[in-house]
């Protein structure tokens, strides 16, 4: 898997492609603890190319929204999900604790 | 990496580590798409396995957790402490896809843990357990054994058509 991350004006992209499981996860709540650590909260998630995502991914997700939701500071918001990632979103009740967007352009544009 | 191999039927030894998921992942895609399973079913498979096999990665051997904590092992439940290993074979009789995990770690019944809340607000939501609820909801039939001195065995069973439930609901035992 591989993480990319671009500041924005007001979010930053986080965009990861390949496999989220219990290898890859530690590697894209790194990414988005060093973002938290300089004290920004909303993110766009760009999961286009996330071909694969397990109980492990969710976990850093759902951690990640917590975190920003805390005292209002921000909001992590999803972008392009893919069919079979969404079937496991659905599958885990994570849908109604994530605003979804068809596109970046326009998850960006939600902030 | 070992392999052996009957006409239905394929075994082969992955070290017990994460980095050994996808080359696991790679192993039943190839299995699932020989028993004739759609991309869907596929999927579920590969998150079923994904999902059984960080179980005991993570709980049976305790040899790599999330954070990278390594924990002891418990000697007396895996007394070659060597064989940190998951065999995984699968077999394929007539519309169903068999996978078998052993492993020789601590047993690790994923009955045995509670069903996640998936209705509960953000501040009280966890992630864990949603693992062991994927492979109940994707597989078919989830069955665990462990016998003393000889390891655990996760059987995992996914049919190519979706049981009857009507009438006989469950599959055939392994």
């Amino acid at each position: 898997m591989e993480v990319t991350t671009t500041e924005l004006t007001r979010c930053d992209l986080i965009k990861a492609i390949g496999r989220v499981n219990s290898q890859t996860a530690p590697q894209l709540e790194d990414a988005f603890e060093a973002l938290q650590n300089q004290g920004r909260h909303n993110f766009v998630f760009d999961m286009s190319q996330v071909d694969f995502i397990s109980s492990a991914g969710l976990r850093v997700m759902i951690h990640v929204q917590k975190t920003c939701k805390e005292n209002d500071r921000g909001e992590l918001v999803l972008a392009s999900v893919p069919a079979r990632v969404h079937e496991t979103l659905d599958l885990a009740g994570f849908v109604p604790l994530f605003q979804i967007y068809d596109t970046v352009v326009q998850a960006v544009g939600s902030f | 990496m070992t392999q052996s191999s009957k006409p239905s039927e394929v075994s082969r030894i992955f070290p017990a580590r994460f980095d050994s998921l996808a080359d696991i992942c790679v192993f039943v895609t190839q299995r699932a798409e020989v028993a004739g399973f759609g991309p869907r079913a596929v999927y579920a498979v590969q998150v079923a396995v994904d999902e059984a096999c960080s179980n005991i990665i993570e709980h049976a051997y305790g040899s790599e957790g999330p954070t990278g904590v390594r924990r002891p092992l418990d000697t007396r439940t895996q007394p070659d402490k060597g064989a940190q290993t998951i065999e995984c074979t699968c077999r394929i009789k007539r519309d169903r896809l068999i996978i078998q995990l052993h492993d020789h770690g601590r047993p690790f019944d994923p009955a045995t843990v509670p069903k996640p809340d998936l209705e509960a607000d953000l501040s009280e939501r966890h992630a864990g357990g949603l693992g062991v609820y994927f492979i109940q909801q994707l597989m078919d039939a989830v069955q665990f054994e462990s016998v003393p001195g000889q390891g655990n065995t996760l059987t995992l069973i996914k049919c190519r058509t979706p049981p009857n439930l009507g009438g006989n609901s469950r599959p055939e035992p392994a």
